[in-house]
């Protein structure tokens, strides 16, 4: 793809002159040209709904900025005034705060789905860990700006997720005192935090157009996962503009009436009640849950017994994304020509899900109410906590045993030599393709 | 072009002095680069203000029998606990009980002659929420967030938690005055 010729031809004398300083129109004429594979589906438009989600952020954030005040006496305060008595304050905080959720509903599609077509496999892995150094970025964003209304939720989450780094041996210690700038969370806290809160999603904004550059230079994959020979590129691309636009534009329209749905019907549906009180460091509330879009992990971090060891479980859940392309064995992008990883696949989605579940539930609940159960170790079998580690596990499995084994043994069904074969000649077709042979580059 | 006539002329003489002074420039931006970043990441550390907040006094003759103060120190809570005989008897008693993760005698987490007074950090050692008095299954402190149970001298006993509720540097000064940090 980074062999596209440009097509731009520029018109006017402004349009000649600017073009030989700085070609910035060729630029954006490029990339709307830009042949993009023709069977790409409507999983493929996350990535168009995370930019805007991206976009709105950024703009209800600096709206919000202008009307906070990060300071432990004031901050309540402020926000409750945004919701008050700010012009269409309440509009703003509501899409900044469900915009956060909607933000993590479309990142974690988008990973499946690169998941699912093998879109981390050479020559993609570049995209694929730029998109992990963004997701945990989200993460920390996320993390900081739920800190800044200084409710009880709030404090208690930095509390708590502050103290994590504290298991570090050794050096936890001093580490989580610079990082608080004093012995407890407290005002030296919230205003670094709304800091950072500001900066971050710039930082992200910035590797986005790495991520890009990225995708740019190895070429969009697509459902099929096979990579397009430069002889078929006229049969199997279509320029992104106008195809993809409009494919892309109507998948926002969708996600923004969902978006809608929660900002105007049930704005605090995905929040805690609790949040709603102002921070009291000498009352924990009863049940600490973090945000929706963390309990998988936190759920991680509750199933290991050790402290440390449940804080690298946790950390060690999101790093394993990194090193994924070297992890899966097969040479087959899309799973639609694994049947068997398909299958492990959608198993841990169930799985990721299930661990969601288990991050909202107190560990020694009943998982089914009144199956009577015995004590295992450390806690009955019929309980969150033993539901939590069964998924941990498998979470786990899946890149370290699932992967790399499944490549090594399975059989995968032929891969058609391009995206309009099975199209054109229909499924007997395949029966004479070339099997499983997926290219390699570079 | 210029490389070989010099190769030519002064042989390995001058390669070497360039490395020298590529080596000695890259090492002078090293230290600079540290210098430079050691102040924007010290500016994190507790700030003087927030140092001198390190002590404080406090009478524990108010605290009654069987009752539990919950004072601020460092933005953290701390407990002041006068136990009854009956708890001081229950604490003794488990000094060596075998599900003790940190093992300390109630002796060790008071000040002698003053054995009635536990005097800890009430933020829980796993991740510091804030332990409630009277639950749990040993008679003292249970963490709502993630079920740790200490006993009545502030010992952790069952749950992820891995340490004893901290006991803060503190000294009776007169009576009973103590002074905390």
């Amino acid at each position: 793809m980074s062999e596209h010729e440009s097509t731009y031809v520029p018109k006017t004398g402004v349009e000649k002159w600017l073009d030989t300083r700085l070609p910035i129109i060729r630029f954006g004429a490029d990339y709307l040209s830009l042949p993009t594979p023709k069977n790409l589906n409507y999983w493929y438009t996350f990535g168009g709904i995370l930019a805007l989600c991206l976009v709105i952020q950024i703009v209800t954030g600096i709206v919000l900025a202008m009307h906070y005040t990060p300071n432990t006496e004031m901050a309540f305060a402020s926000v409750e005034r945004i919701m008050r008595d700010v012009n269409g304050g309440w509009l703003i905080r509501f899409v900044h705060a469900n915009g956060a959720s909607m933000f993590f509903l479309a990142v974690y599609i988008h990973m499946l789905r690169g998941l699912y077509y093998g879109s981390y496999k050479a020559p993609r892995e570049m995209i694929w860990i730029l998109g992990c150094v963004i997701f945990f970025l989200m993460i920390a964003t996320a993390f900081l700006g739920y800190v800044l209304p200084w409710g009880q939720m709030s404090y208690w989450g930095a509390e708590v997720i502050t103290n994590l780094i504290g298991a570090i041996p050794v050096i936890g210690e001093p580490v989580l005192i610079w990082l608080r700038g004093g012995p407890a969370i407290d005002n030296a806290t919230l205003n670094r935090f709304f800091s950072l809160h500001y900066l971050l999603p710039f930082v992200i904004f910035g590797v986005v157009v790495l991520h890009l550059w990225a995708l740019h230079t190895s070429g969009q994959n697509n459902p099929v996962g096979i990579l397009i020979p430069k002889e078929r590129t006229a049969k199997d691309m279509v320029p992104f503009h106008p195809y993809f636009t409009v494919k892309d534009g109507f998948a926002i329209i969708l996600f923004l009436m969902l978006f809608s749905l929660f900002v105007f019907f049930m704005p605090d549906a995905l929040g805690h009640a609790d949040n709603y009180i102002p921070a009291n460091p000498l009352q924990t509330p009863a049940h600490i849950v973090p945000e929706w879009y963390m309990l998988p992990f936190y759920a991680i971090l509750r199933a290991i017994p050790d402290k440390f060891g449940g804080v690298v479980a946790m950390f060690g859940s999101i790093g394993v994304l990194f090193i994924l392309p070297w992890l899966d064995t097969s040479k087959v992008r899309s799973m639609r020509y694994r049947p068997t990883m398909r299958t492990f696949f959608l198993i841990f989605v169930f799985v990721g899900v299930g661990l969601g579940w288990c991050g909202g539930q107190l560990p020694d609940a009943q998982v089914v109410p009144g199956m009577p159960s015995f004590n295992l170790i450390d806690g009955q079998l019929n309980s969150y906590l033993w539901l939590t580690r069964l998924f941990t596990a498998y979470y786990f499995a899946f890149f370290f045993i699932i992967l790399p084994l499944v490549g090594l043994k399975e059989t995968p069904l032929p891969i058609p030599l391009s995206i309009s074969e099975p199209v054109l000649t229909g499924p007997d077709a395949m029966a004479h393709a070339v099997p499983a042979q997926a290219e390699k580059k570079g | 072009m210029a490389e070989s006539v010099v190769n030519e002329n002064g042989g390995g003489d001058d390669a070497t002095r360039r490395d020298f002074i590529h080596i000695a420039a890259g090492a002078a931006a090293v230290g600079a680069g540290v210098m430079v970043a050691w102040p924007l990441i010290n500016q994190m550390n507790p700030a003087a203000d927030t140092l001198a907040l390190s002590t404080i006094e406090f009478d524990v003759g108010k605290v009654q029998e069987g009752q539990q103060v919950v004072i601020t120190w460092q933005g953290k809570p701390v407990f002041v606990r006068n136990r009854t005989a009956a708890e001081i008897a229950h604490a003794k008693a488990d000094d060596n009980a075998g599900d003790l993760k940190e093992p300390q005698t109630d002796a060790e987490r008071t000040k002698p002659g003053h054995e009635n007074f536990l005097v800890v950090i009430g933020s829980c050692t796993h991740l510091g929420c804030i332990p409630t008095f009277g639950a749990g299954d040993f008679g003292g402190w249970f963490c709502p967030c993630h079920g740790s149970h200490y006993d009545v001298a502030g010992r952790i006993r069952k749950g992820p938690a891995p340490k004893n509720l901290v006991v803060p540097d503190y000294e009776y000064l007169a009576g009973t005055n103590i002074k905390i940090g």
